[in-house]
């Protein structure tokens, strides 16, 4: 539903009071826009300037301007190439999953049936979950090869329990961020089927279009712009992850499991080493901000209709 | 005929949503369950858990051992004083946004959106500085401060979304029938913001209660929440299942009641409006 703006469809009004009620305006978004602003360009303009410099928390004073150097470091550093193929399989992955998932989840639940209402708060329940949790949650009490349930499962199969988070930490993770993020995907794309238009698909029916046919061209035209949204959104909370990684492995074995974000963290407040880890930080802003622009775009489109 | 088609697929549909309900569901149910164990029950067959004797044990220990309502304090700090910063100086940049909109409305918020995409890790090392120079680190009011910018976006974006749903034309009929700019705002626009001022606080308290990397990379003890605390556990305590279950089941317990409430807020506030 679209509602005019109230103040421009009421030319009659005094020009004063609108001149008046403008000033005001700007006095009441001020303090949020001056705080954002200060938020966001003074640590910015610092990530800047020390990505520049020799700086290591361990030798103040030793301060010096080294020119492209941090980058150079940071950006043929193996783990760089490793934390970056890593970020994009975990940003990949959960987002294949929880699509995908989330799709057939929502058009799933969208069916009439019983107790609709407890499916929907058991299915979003884990959104809610802080990520620690989540992580330990499944580390410990699933994972773990002696005492999980997964080990529990697969001995009374008659398997070698298997110790995911060393042998694949990776692929662990992974399901790990798409349990929680699995629930998000569902709910907005349920959200957009409910908003389908029924008699539509009634006359498609009618019509004699085969369910695949209804879903392929009906359906899915339909969640496009919910998916591309579902996409974008958590691109911008899965470039981040950190805390699940953090409490599982600790970015290893290796660098098997480390992302940018952990990567930078490592660098900057385990080593110390402020220069290398702010050269670090402006890359993962370079990237994140090609995400960004996508989705922009989506949502400015959406301002204007 | 038809109708007995549609029952039978009601009934297919049912068992399908159950069974992948209750598997997505079920670790947040095994926490739970082991929380109410002992260590030594915790750890055996999921069949001989279930039917092990219950006890509150794990809730009294964690407490006990490690001042859990410490943490759980600074959480509901954290979350509360956040939202309630964001919501004081989000609400009048909304309103003047959605009532007196002008030629550079969109540009601002879209602005303001921007922000939110900024990687955290990108500006990690300049706050860590700051805050130590300051003497903010691990101190609750430095982490209300960074969780009230983080989220400002998503505050003031929520509340222009429901602003800009309050039809103008009732503004007119209360001017018309003679109230005066303070009737107006008292007896008009408040009962009609409020719903949309409720939402926007329960999502954003939800989001600071479960706001993991600057709660973890700012904090050591003393202004630890809740996500920090579970974070402690990591090992070797994390073998102690039971208490982990106890620790984690309190620290999700809240935040799941409010969140159930709040599944639609949720969509509009997470997609800036884009899904409603």
């Amino acid at each position: 539903m679209v509602v005019p703006y109230p103040v421009h469809s009421e030319p009659e009004r005094p020009l004063m009071a609108t001149q008046h009620s403008r000033a005001a305006a700007r006095l009441m978004i001020s303090p949020a826009v001056l705080l954002l602003l200060g938020w966001m360009l003074i640590p910015l303009c610092m990530t800047l300037y020390f990505s520049f410099l020799r700086y290591n928390l361990l030798m103040p004073g030793m301060e010096e301007f080294t020119g492209w150097m941090n980058y150079r470091f940071f950006l043929t550093d193996p783990a760089f190439m490793d934390a970056l193929v890593n970020t994009l399989l975990l940003v990949g992955g959960v987002l294949l999953i929880t699509t995908v998932g989330g799709t057939l989840l929502a058009l799933l639940l969208d069916q009439p049936f019983w107790g609709q209402g407890i499916v929907r708060i058991m299915v979003i329940a884990p959104f809610f979950v802080m990520p620690t949790v989540s992580a330990l949650v499944w580390k410990n009490m699933f994972m773990n090869p002696v005492n999980g349930l997964f080990g529990h499962l697969f001995q009374s199969l008659g398997l070698q329990p298997y110790d995911f988070l060393s042998q694949a930490p990776l692929a662990s993770i992974i399901f790990i961020v798409s349990w929680q993020w699995l629930p998000f995907a569902t709910l907005i794309l349920l959200t957009a089927f409910q908003s389908l238009d029924q008699e539509q698909l009634e006359a498609a029916e009618m019509d004699g279009a085969p369910a695949l046919a209804r879903f392929w061209y009906i359906m899915l035209p339909h969640l496009a712009r919910a998916i591309t949204v579902v996409v974008l959104i958590q691109t911008i909370f899965l470039l981040s992850i950190f805390a699940e990684i953090l409490v599982t492995t600790g970015g290893g074995p290796g660098t098997a499991s480390t992302n940018l974000t952990y990567l930078i963290y490592m660098q900057s407040l385990l080593q110390f080493d402020v220069g290398m880890g702010s050269a670090g930080g402006v890359v993962a802003i370079i990237l994140a901000n090609i995400v960004a622009i996508f989705l922009m775009r989506m949502i400015g489109k959406n301002l204007d209709a | 005929m038809a109708r007995a088609v549609t029952n039978r697929r009601k009934a297919i549909v049912t068992v399908a949503a159950w069974l992948i309900a209750i598997a997505i569901f079920f670790p947040i149910f095994w926490i739970v369950v082991l929380s109410f164990k002992t260590e030594g029950n915790a750890i055996k067959d999921p069949l001989e858990v279930l039917t092990s004797a219950w006890t509150f044990d794990s809730y009294a220990t964690v407490q006990e051992r490690s001042n859990y309502f410490r943490h759980f304090w600074n959480s509901v700090i954290l979350s509360v004083g956040s939202t309630v910063l964001g919501l004081i100086i989000a609400v009048p940049a909304a309103w003047a946004m959605a009532f007196v909109p002008g030629k550079r409305t969109k540009d601002v918020l879209m602005w303001m959106l921007s922000t939110k995409m900024l990687p955290p890790v990108g500006v990690l090392v300049p706050i860590y500085l700051i805050f130590r120079d300051l003497g903010l680190l691990d101190s609750r009011i430095g982490l209300v401060i960074v969780l009230t910018l983080i989220n400002l976006p998503i505050i003031v974006w929520m509340l222009y979304t429901y602003f800009r749903e309050i039809p103008g034309e009732i503004l007119e009929a209360a001017r018309m029938d003679g109230a005066t700019l303070r009737d107006e705002i008292i007896h008009v626009l408040t009962p009609m913001a409020v719903p949309g001022i409720a939402s926007t606080l329960l999502l954003n308290i939800i989001l600071a209660w479960n706001e993991a990397f600057w709660t973890l990379n700012l904090t050591a003890a003393k202004a630890a929440p809740l996500t920090a605390f579970i974070a402690s556990y990591s090992s070797p305590e994390g073998l102690f299942y039971a208490k982990l279950s106890a620790a984690s089941t309190m620290a999700i317990a809240p935040i799941l009641i409010m969140g159930w409430f709040s599944q639609k807020q949720l969509v509009r506030g997470l997609t800036f409006g884009a899904v409603k």
